[in-house]
This record gives structure tokens, C-alpha cells and sequence, in this order.
């Protein structure tokens, strides 16, 4: 099915179904401890055997030696791979570094070696035995000592004159901020089992993108695609870091295919942070220009952050392409080379950081302005793509999300004057930032059947990591097909199933549930001709297809066999005709402790824009998600930077700082009544990465709100704030 | 006199512990396999009560009881978020207690009653607060969720023991169940997807229920 027109009404805006709060379908099993992620696979006749990885211990360079010995002669190793054991292998499309090292090292803990073993803990204590000595080269890892030299590119986004206009505006603001390298951190290590059997190869994985995943195992073992089946059903959360194939898989098929037999990897926690990828860290330079009246003249947002050869920027200046109106426009990202890990996309990446800084920009913009931040949003609101005024947003409620969210919130109360509010040895403080991530789409596939019984059965090799895939994908299916959502099976993540959007870009619940509904229509046309209907008028509802006067049950269709339609859903250009994006504010209450700087968040409140909803609860829930990872980044989340070593320090879950129960208040979301249908069938855009972007931004001004400290530089810790604190009196 | 018979109780369950380790001795069933600086295998037996079902296992003395749970027994509900006592993912309930069963060896929980996530319910018989979970919402991915389950039940039962927290006002009085009391105690049990205000809910929930 092609989507290249606005839709018009369709069997989803009866909304019986979508747009429900329904309970995940998928809960059952994941609240009893039922289902199985990827080291979970049990097969009792399997012979499976325990890799466990091996990585280089310098940033740069070369392996001089290589000692095995000691390990091979570990009680129970099975075999050892190393790159001289693998051979040649290829590099996946998506991967920037090779993800097996050797002779040459690409980064910190790049994996040289699987070890695999009878049991867990021999293959364990015999890595620990492999002996490598290395020739080191000299590396790159502090992006601030390169920043000085990276200038103006060629892809410099221009708009107007924004020297001349920012030179001439009555009231500006120059600053620079800047936002760490951060890691995903998801609850899952990476870890595949792989078995082959003959030249094909099974790898049951944690995967975002299944296609993805296996084009690349196909490309890397240089083997054909049509032998590589993916299998990914449950995922412990991703965030970007499960987007590609990472050494896990690899190492695992590696090491199957040289012990012949079944090998199973996770990747150990202080392992991944270096092995994997991480969000880069960014400078960000913005100026700001307006006149006295608060209206943008001039706006430029340029981006410094570094990666190994070949690795692209973090695009932490997109948004400011189309969040705020001004005729003069910069946007540009500066790449550095460093021989850091591998940076990549985490979620909302780009946004997530762009939005650290851009948003507290505004925050001093408008107390430059003596206006207040909602005001000064508001004022600079534009409905159209400020760098190309015949393009209309398809739909835009900035406006509203700040409005509704002010009043909400209790904005008035708020005291404009920094550092006044207290609550006994407590300054209190309140920001507010906007959020904004463009609706992406990307074509989605599904197959449906129904069978006899009058149960559909949807199959797409779309994922479900946490974002209620199972569950939204269920919900579509019932709506078109007229059936309760007990009588819908939801099958994801394995590569035998049709090709789908995949879990990133919060394209996933649009795009895979639009690839549900063409499929859909298609069984229903061919449900109503079996029955003898009309298709154009025929209803699908309460189990029952029916014409007029006349019905018949939805079951009867499939009674001389199962119907299997598949379908996919295509975007057209309506894009290139309307801009489509996803609009937020978020509200934060902090209490900054007046003698040592302890930041409590103390309320939070996100208000969403972002088309139909398709389950307010699990979007609910990933928005509240989204708003914890966005504490996390504000006050603690940092990957701390060797730079004469090159690695993260903090490799691991006490180190690396994320959230916990205590650091994170109730928390309240509104979503819209919006539905969009330049998006998709489905009316719907993403809120997953949505959520996250801008709430950093808001933490930091409601700090500065709280104490009178404007801290640039991410995390703001208390270190940052305590030396000065107002006194407290 | 109860604190004396206590450690009674514990001295003589240390002896039965110390003769069952002596009697292994004896018995040749510590097996030896080719010295190495890894350190030779030595399996040893062990039996470990989990979910009210005595299992006897063979198994190599550095297993973590988590890879017994999962490798040995297929019980996988318990999960390996980081393997050393960081994440809470692999919270179990042993004698009542929640304890990280990574950084517990197996053959240290013998004669122990253990609690996983599959011992409190099943998808058709579900712990009320696995049903709360599901009705809160309180997870996204799900691998922290048999973590955060079993941390939450024992978290109710300390609260109704009386056992205070870092955040427990008055030592003196009863512990009262509050949010502040539950992020506290769950502070442990790091969820990733950020489901915490929902788990709050569910917990309280559930709470309210017991009364």
C-alpha cells in the first residue's frame, strides 16, 4: 500500500480498540519471568557451549603477541577464536569500527578473542589467561583540544544572512555549551547464541532492527543473507546501543562455527560501555539575536563532537532548523577524529543533546529579553518551515503543549527572579524547555492470517523493546478486522517474518502498525469476497463481517483453510510537501539543598503533541521513561574521558550514574487530542525519543531558576553549583 | 533468651553445614581436572530449594547462584543485567530476604528457601503484584521486572516488619509505607526504561490491598 495521499476516515477511527489504554498483551509473560530473551534459548540436545570475549586494553595500535597457550589449556576450553583464526572478515555497512579486532586496534576494548568453554565460568576464568602484548599508538581523545580546528563545512545549512542580522540585532546571546558522551545503558547486555547448521546460521539476539542485523552478520561472515536467520522476540531495552550488529553476535557465530556446536555470548557490563557504542559528546556554540520585542532575527546553532574514521557527527543542531521562527539561519556540525568507542545514535540522538543547549539558549535569551520563557516561545512560534516558508508543518501545537502545560503546572507561581524561592534549607526552582523530533517514517511490512477459529495471526519482523510493539500492533489488528484483542497473535523479531520499520527513530509504533493496517486491508477484501460481500461496504465488527442486512462470521471465511495476505505499508512525498514533527514541553519543580547543592527533581510534567495515540498507556509509560533518562542526563550521566589511556573510566552500572527509584518524583503526562493524517493510516507519529528531548534542558533552568547558577556544562553536578550558592541566610 | 536461641539455631546449622562440606570431602566427589592457574574445576554437589522444590545439582563452586538458577535450572526469570550486585535485575527472595543472587555462590544457599520471580506466579495465576505491574504499567522491556517484583514484595514485607531505611524519620515509631519509604528501599532495582513512578504506584497498590 502506497501513502502518498492525506488519509481520509478508515475502520481505525472508530477507535474501539486504538487508542485505548489496553493492558500490554505481552505483560503476562514478562511479569512472571516467561519470556525469553536472547541467553535464555534452551535446547536440552543442543551441546551449547559459553563464549566469553576478550578486549584489547589500549585505545590505539597494534597486537604485538598473542599468547593462547595458557588459555587452551584451561579446563574446559573448547576452542579460542582470534581475527588470525577468523579470517577475513567483512565490516557491516552500519558499523564503524570492525567488531574483531586484530592486528590493528580500533578503540578500547574492541573485542581480539572469544574464548569458548563448557561452562560459563571456565570460559571466564580462561579469557582472563589470554596473554596480549600490544605496540601502542599515540590517539585522539579530547574533543576540546580539537575543536579550534574544525571550522565552517560545505554543509552548512544557510538561511538569509545570519552574520549581518546577528551583528545588527538589538539584543544578543552568545554561549557555548557542552553535553558528555553518554552510554544507553539498557538492562540487557548484548548476547546472542549461534548455531549453524551446514553454511546457515541461527542467532537468537537482542536486536532493534532485524534486517539490519542480518545484512550486516551476512556482510561481516561474508556469507549470503538468504543463510542468516535473526531471532529477536523480547529485547531488555536498546535505545540505539541494539540498532547494529555488535561483537556479541559475531563472536558467538564465530566461535560456533569453529567449535561446532551452539555457542551463547553476553557481553560482561564493564565490557560493553568501551566494546559498544556510546551518544558522542558535543560543544555547542548558539547565538541568538531578537529585537527588543523578542522576535528572532538571527539564530545559528553550530555542533562539535568527534568519532573514529569514518563515524558520523552527532547532529545536535537539526532542530534548530525548524523550532523557532527568524529569517536569518547557520546550522552546522563540526566532525572531529578521535579514537574513542564508537559513537552512535542513542535515543533521540542529535535532538536529546542539540535540546540540552538550545533550550537553556532560550531560557537566557528570554531573561535577556525580560520576557517570560513560555512567552518567549510563543512569540517566536512559526507554522511553517522557517527555511522554506511554502512548507506548512503538518500540524504544530507548541503553542498549546506550552499553554496547557503552564497552566497545568502552576507557571504563575513561579518566581522570575532566581535564587528567591525557598522551602527551609531548600531553594526551590521551576523551568521549562520544548521538545521537538521529526516524525520519521520508513516502509513496514506485515503478513496476516486468519484461521478457522477466527483468530488472526499478525507476523512482521518488527521489535518490541519495551515501546509496546506486542501490544499496539494487537490493538490495530482487532480494529480492522473487528475482534476482541484476545483473538489477535502478535508475532515479532524473527527474519523469517516480512521486513518492518523496526524499533529507532520513534518511527516504529507509525510505521509498523501502518504496515499492519495495509495487510489488513487486504485480508478484509479478501475475507468479504469469500463471503460473498461487497467489499467497499462491508463492516468488520464484533467478530462478524457484515453488509446491509446481511452477516456472517468472521471465522467463516477461513473454514476451508487459513487466509495469509501480506502487505506493506510505502510513504509517498507528502513530506516534501508539509513538514511532519513532534512537539513537547516539559515542566520541572527542583529543590537545590542551599548549603550543598543536593538537586531533587520534585515534580515533572510533560505535555505531548504528537498525532493519534495509539495506546495512551504504553506511551504514557514511554514518555515517563524518556522524562528519567532526561534527569539522568541533566544531573548525572557522564561517561568520564581517559585522555591519555582513551577509554570511558566509568565502565559500568556504579560508575556510570543513571537514575534510580529515589531521584525520580510522580510524574504526569497530557497528550493532545491530535491526529495527523499526513503521517500514516494509523494518524499517529512516535513519542519514544520525544520524550526525552528537551527535559535535560528544563532540569537546568529550573536549577538556575532554583539557585541563580547557569551551568553549560552537562551534568550539573553539585561540584558545579556549591562554590556559588547564595548564601544561606 | 529469643537473641540466644537464635544463634543457636545458627551455630548448630553452621555444624550441619560444616559436616555436610566434611562428609564431601571425605567422598571423592570433589573432581579434579588438569592443574591450570585458572584454577582446577571442582565440582561440587549442591541442593538448593527453590519455589518449594529440592533440586540436586553438580556444578562448579564459582557458579553464581543466578547461573545456577538460569543455566542449571532454566529458571531465567531471575536476569543478568550486570553480574555484580549493581542492578538488582537478578533480585530473588531467600528466606524472606531479597538478595542479589549474583553475588551469592550457589553452594552458599544450600538448605536455604529460595523465591524467584516464577515461584510468586504464573501468566494463569498471577502474585498481586504482578497483577499490579501489569495494571501500572510498571515496565517497559521487562528485564528488570522479575527484579523489580521480587524486590517490591520483600520491600512491603520489610516495611511491615518494621525494619527502617535510610529515610525512616523516627526509629522509634512503626515504619509507615510511603513513597519516599518504597523509592528508598527500591533504590536498588535500577529499571533503565524508567518505569519507577508506575512501579510506585503498583507497589502502593498492592500495599493498600494487604492493608
Amino acid at each position: 500500500m502506497k501513502f502518498d495521499k492525506p488519509e481520509t476516515t478508515n475502520p481505525i477511527d472508530q477507535l474501539k480498540i486504538v487508542g485505548q489504554a489496553v493492558n500490554r498483551v505481552d505483560g503476562p509473560l514478562k511479569v512472571t519471568g516467561a519470556a525469553t530473551y536472547a541467553y535464555e534459548w534452551h535446547d536440552p540436545d543442543a551441546r551449547l557451549a559459553y563464549g566469553y570475549p576478550v578486549g584489547s586494553t589500549i585505545a590505539k595500535g597494534r597486537i604485538a603477541t598473542m599468547d593462547l597457550s595458557q588459555a587452551r589449556a584451561a579446563p574446559g576450553v573448547v576452542t579460542i577464536v582470534t581475527a588470525k583464526e577468523a579470517g577475513q572478515l567483512g565490516k557491516g555497512s552500519l558499523n564503524t569500527a570492525t567488531l574483531l579486532g586484530g592486528p590493528v586496534i580500533e578503540h578500547y576494548h574492541q573485542a581480539i578473542a572469544v574464548v569458548v568453554a563448557e561452562t560459563f565460568e571456565q570460559a571466564r576464568a580462561a579469557a582472563a589467561l589470554v596473554h596480549v602484548t600490544y605496540e601502542e599508538a599515540e590517539g585522539k581523545f579530547d574533543l576540546s583540544a580539537e575543536k579550534d580546528g574544525l571550522g565552517p563545512t560545505d554543509s552548512d545549512v544557510k538561511v538569509g544572512e545570519f552574520e549581518t542580522a546577528f551583528a545588527e540585532a538589538a539584543v544578543r546571546l552568545d554561549e557555548t555549551y557542552t553535553t558528555p558522551d553518554q552510554s544507553h545503558a539498557m538492562m540487557e547486555p548484548h548476547a546472542s547464541l549461534a548455531a549453524w547448521d551446514g553454511d546457515k546460521l541461527t542467532i537468537w539476539t537482542s536486536s532493534q532492527m532485524i534486517a539490519w542485523s542480518v545484512g550486516d552478520v551476512a556482510k561481516t561472515l561474508k556469507i549470503p543473507p538468504a543463510n542468516v536467520r535473526v531471532i529477536s522476540p523480547y529485547i531488555g531495552g536498546g535505545f540505539g546501543s541494539k540498532l547494529f550488529v555488535r561483537s556479541d553476535t559475531i563472536l558467538a557465530a564465530l566461535g560456533s562455527r569453529a567449535a561446532g556446536r551452539p555457542v551463547k555470548i553476553a557481553l560482561p557490563r564493564p565490557f560493553l560501555m568501551n566494546n559498544t557504542t556510546h551518544r558522542p559528546a558535543t560543544i555547542q556554540r548558539i547565538r541568538i539575536g531578537a529585537g527588543r520585542d523578542g522576535r528572532i532575527t538571527a539564530i545559528a546553532h553550530e555542533g562539535w563532537s568527534g568519532n573514529l574514521p569514518d563515524g558520523d557527527p552527532e547532529n545536535a543542531v537539526d532542530q534548530t532548523k525548524l523550532l523557532y521562527a527568524g529569517a536569518n539561519r547557520l546550522t552546522g556540525n563540526r566532525l572531529a577524529t578521535l579514537d574513542l568507542p564508537e559513537g552512535n545514535a542513542m535515543r533521540a540522538p542529535g535532538e536529546a543533546p542539540g535540546l540540552m543547549a538550545l533550550e537553556i539558549a532560550m531560557d537566557e535569551m528570554a531573561e535577556k529579553l525580560g520576557l517570560d520563557p513560555i512567552e518567549f516561545r510563543v512569540i517566536n512560534d512559526t507554522q511553517v518551515d522557517p527555511g522554506n516558508p511554502n512548507r506548512p508543518f503538518s500540524h504544530r501545537q507548541l503553542v498549546e503543549c506550552l499553554r496547557i502545560g503552564a497552566e497545568r503546572f502552576g507557571w504563575s507561581a513561579r518566581n522570575a527572579r532566581p535564587g528567591t524561592a525557598r522551602d527551609g534549607r531548600w531553594l526551590k526552582g521551576i523551568g521549562v524547555a520544548a521538545g521537538f523530533r521529526n516524525n520519521l517514517t520508513t516502509k513496514s511490512g506485515a503478513r496476516v492470517r486468519l484461521d478457522g477459529r477466527g483468530v488472526v495471526t499478525v507476523e512482521t519482523d518488527m521489535t518490541d523493546i519495551g515501546t509496546g510493539s506486542y501490544t499496539i500492533i494487537a490493538q490495530t489488528a482487532a480494529e480492522m478486522m473487528g475482534l476482541p484483542i484476545e483473538r489477535i497473535s502478535v508475532r515479532l523479531g524473527d527474519s523469517a517474518f516480512p521486513v518492518s520499520a523496526g524499533s529507532g527513530g520513534q518511527w516504529g509504533a507509525n510505521s509498523a502498525t501502518a504496515g499492519v493496517y495495509a495487510a489488513c486491508v487486504k485480508l478484509r477484501e479478501i475475507v468479504a469476497q469469500r463471503l460473498g460481500f461487497n467489499s467497499t461496504d462491508a463492516v468488520f465488527a464484533d467478530s462478524e463481517v457484515r453488509s446491509g442486512d446481511r452477516r456472517a462470521l468472521l471465522a467463516h471465511a477461513a473454514s476451508n483453510g487459513e487466509i495469509t495476505v501480506e502487505d506493506a505499508i510505502e510513504f509517498g512525498d507528502l513530506k516534501k510537501t508539509h513538514q511532519q514533527s513532534t512537539f513537547a514541553t516539559h515542566f520541572v519543580e527542583v529543590a537545590v539543598d542551599a548549603a550543598t547543592a543536593e538537586t531533587r527533581v520534585r515534580r515533572m510534567l510533560s505535555v505531548c503533541a504528537a498525532g493519534r495515540i495509539l495506546n495512551p498507556k504504553t506511551a504514557r509509560s514511554q514518555v515517563i521513561g524518556a522524562m528519567t533518562m532526561g534527569v539522568g542526563g541533566a544531573l548525572m550521566e557522564e561517561l568520564a574521558v581517559d585522555k591519555r589511556r582513551g577509554f570511558f573510566v566509568n565502565h559500568d552500572l556504579a560508575g556510570y550514574e543513571v537514575p534510580v527509584h529515589a531521584d525520580i518524583p510522580h510524574q504526569e503526562v497530557i497528550f493532545l487530542d491530535e491526529i495527523d493524517p499526513m503521517s500514516s493510516p494509523m494518524k499517529a507519529k512516535g513519542v519514544g525519543e520525544l520524550g526525552l528531548c528537551g527535559v535535560g534542558a528544563a532540569v537546568a533552568n529550573a536549577v538556575y531558576n532554583a539557585t541563580g547558577i547557569r551551568v553549560r556544562n552537562y551534568p550539573i553536578t553539585l561540584d558545579k553549583l556549591i562554590t556559588q550558592l547564595p548564601s544561606a541566610a | 533468651m529469643p537473641i540466644l536461641h537464635e544463634l543457636e539455631l545458627n551455630r548448630r546449622d553452621l555444624m550441619v553445614g560444616g559436616c555436610t562440606l566434611a562428609a564431601l570431602t571425605a567422598v571423592p566427589t570433589v573432581v579434579q581436572a588438569q592443574p591450570s592457574p585458572a584454577g582446577a574445576l571442582a565440582l561440587t554437589k549442591v541442593s538448593l530449594t527453590v519455589n518449594g522444590q529440592s533440586h540436586d545439582l553438580e556444578i562448579d563452586t564459582r557458579t553464581t547462584l543466578l547461573d545456577a538458577l538460569r543455566e542449571h535450572l532454566h529458571l531465567t526469570g531471575s536476569k543478568k543485567g550486570c553480574d555484580h550486585g549493581q542492578c538488582g535485575a537478578c533480585t530473588v527472595i531467600i528466606d524472606g530476604r531479597r538478595v542479589n543472587s549474583c553475588l551469592t555462590l550457589a553452594i552458599m544457599n544450600e538448605g536455604m528457601e529460595i523465591t524467584t520471580i516464577e515461584g510468586l506466579g504464573t501468566p494463569g495465576n498471577l502474585h498481586p503484584m504482578q497483577e499490579a505491574f501489569i495494571k501500572h504499567d510498571g515496565y517497559q522491556c521487562g528485564y528488570c521486572t522479575p527484579g523489580q517484583i521480587c524486590s517490591g514484595v520483600a520491600v512491603l514485607g520489610e516495611i511491615k516488619a518494621g525494619i527502617p531505611s535510610h529515610v525512616t524519620s523516627d526509629l522509634t515509631q512503626p515504619v509507615t509505607l510511603s513513597d519516599a519509604e518504597i523509592r528508598e528501599r527500591m533504590s536498588g532495582n535500577i529499571c533503565r526504561c524508567g518505569a519507577y513512578s508506575n512501579i510506585v504506584e503498583a507497589m502502593t497498590e498492592v500495599a493498600g490491598r494487604q492493608g
